[in-house]
């Protein structure tokens, strides 16, 4: 019997311990100590275990962890070593978007799922494409108005 | 050999053999599977001790392709966003599935499990029974193909057998003429079940309409359709239209005043009963009152 499940994460290809039906969210911050994945609600509403699977985003909390074999998982931590990454982060915290910041790992994952196949949102995409993580402190008004200036730098270096 | 707890079929075949010998539970993108049994930080959710299988990976149930007469075929397991990002999907499913939820769960959720699942809330679905879907099964006995809303009988029950899958659902595909309404009242608007779910469709070539389709969703047992009332309205002109409308003289006319006899709505969480009521009845009425009429009377073609 095949035990071994596959799958790539931040880069590198890893194993995944233990029983395949764990959620995902479980794995990656129990045995990979990827504690930038937040659990608010544990069902799929809040977005604060948001991670990339090849590439888009999606809960980790409702996740079986045996559905990323042979796939590829994103985190944060990748993420944030990246040049657009990188700009995520810094447009949401200079910009006043970050309070409690619970949501922000969330929110930054989302952000660049939505830059990956839209590198220039207008107000409308940034807002839907943060549709589902649930910020509980900042209004949304400064997190899609630092992203909106994500686009702003880019335009600058092109 | 011990039942393994987690199922990975490397084809549909064997998928079929799995379910067939241990009663496995199909999972695709677990969205309502993880909710529903839903574990405390972590531990395993409690699934009942049936084995997982699953089906997310499965070739046979990811790809979307045209049948060559005019319908278009989606994987059972294929994910909202390769739907929506597909270019041939007509525009009622496309709206539904758009409104559905947030990117995270269109990345994960599948048709498959929104038919599964059997909701009379279910979005996607709901666009399905206006289109008059087909669904398609296979089991160890072999394959059939059947109307949406033959499949689900109740709020989470389906025919799908025990040995079954769900390996594809086909709609057709838009035409010249063809034309969709879709409204969905909900709370906040991602993420939140509906409180209804209103779709319609059908086609309106030279003054005439056919393939009506209306379903709504969130105000039954089940979502609510009625193919005689479609079949009323079939190959209507405008003027046959007026007529079907006035055979009765509530407002809204006829088709208004008899789908909201179909309907039985309930008080929950989400929504009061009346709410509903008075939100279905305005739809009915904007749709068989003002937009099947104008488009009726608008110029051929
Ligand atoms: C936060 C949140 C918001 C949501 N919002 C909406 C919404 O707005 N509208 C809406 O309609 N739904 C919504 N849902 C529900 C859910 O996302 C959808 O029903 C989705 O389509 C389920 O698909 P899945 O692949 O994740 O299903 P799964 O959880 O994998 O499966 C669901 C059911 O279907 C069965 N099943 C799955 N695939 C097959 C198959 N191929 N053959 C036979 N049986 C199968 C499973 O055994 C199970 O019983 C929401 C869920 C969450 C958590
Ligand atoms: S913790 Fe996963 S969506 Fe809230
Ligand atoms: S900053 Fe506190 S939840 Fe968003």
């Amino acid at each position: 019997m095949k035990n071994e499940i596959r799958f790539s994460l931040n880069g590198k290809e890893e194993t995944l311990p233990g029983d395949p039906r764990r959620r995902l969210i479980d794995v990656l911050r129990e045995d990979f100590g990827l504690t930038s994945i937040k659990e608010g609600c544990g069902e799929g509403e809040c977005g604060a275990c948001s991670i990339l699977v090849d590439g888009r985003v999606i809960d980790s909390c409702i996740l079986p962890a045996g559905a990323v074999e042979d796939r590829t998982v994103e985190t944060l931590e990748s993420i944030r070593e990246t040049e657009r990454g990188e700009k995520i982060v810094q447009a949401l915290t200079r910009g006043g978007g970050v309070q409690c910041g619970f949501c922000i790992p969330g929110m930054a994952v989302s952000i660049e799922s939505l830059l990956r196949t839209n590198p220039r949102p207008d107000e409308h995409a940034i807002r839907e494409g943060i549709s589902g993580n649930l910020c509980r402190c900042t209004g949304y008004q400064q997190i899609v108005e630092g992203v909106a200036a994500i686009e702003h730098v880019e335009g600058d270096n092109s | 050999m011990s039942t393994p707890a987690w199922i990975r079929p490397a084809t549909l075949k064997e998928a079929l053999t799995m379910r067939r010998d241990y009663n496995a539970r199909p999972l695709a993108g677990a969205t309502d599977i993880y909710v529903r049994h839903r574990a405390a930080t972590g531990t395993l959710p409690p699934l009942e001790d049936r084995p997982v299988l699953y089906v997310g990976h499965l070739p046979e149930l990811t790809s979307i392709s045209e049948d060559g007469k005019g319908w278009l075929r989606i994987g059972a397991a294929t994910v909202y966003t390769d739907i929506l990002e597909h270019p041939d999907t007509p525009l009622l499913l496309r709206r539904a599935i758009e409104e559905l939820a947030a990117p995270a769960l269109r990345n994960a959720g599948t048709l498959g499990g929104n038919i599964g699942n059997a909701s009379p809330a279910a979005d996607a679905v709901c666009a399905l029974y206006a289109l008059h879907a087909e669904v398609d099964l296979a089991g160890h006995a072999g394959e059939r193909r059947v109307p949406i809303a033959q499949l689900i009988t109740g709020p989470g029950k389906t025919t799908v057998g025990a040995d079954e899958l769900i390996t594809a659902v086909s709609v057709p595909m838009d035409r010249p003429g063809s034309f969709h309404y879709y409204r969905k009242a909900g709370t906040r608007r991602a993420n939140a079940l509906s409180k209804i779910a209103f779709c319609a469709g059908g086609t309106v070539l030279e003054g005439r309409l056919t393939g009506l389709g209306v379903a709504v969703g969130a105000v039954g047992p089940t979502i609510v359709h009625s193919r005689d009332l479609e079949v009323r309205a079939e190959g209507s002109d405008l003027a046959r239209y007026r007529k079907l409308q006035q055979e009765e003289s509530a407002p809204g006319g006829f088709l208004t005043a008899r789908y909201m006899a179909l309907i039985s709505p309930i008080s929950d969480q989400r929504s009061t009963d009346a709410y509903r009521r008075r939100v279905t009845e305005n739809l009915l009425r904007d749709l068989f009152e003002r937009t099947i009429p104008t488009l009726l009377s608008g110029k051929a073609g």
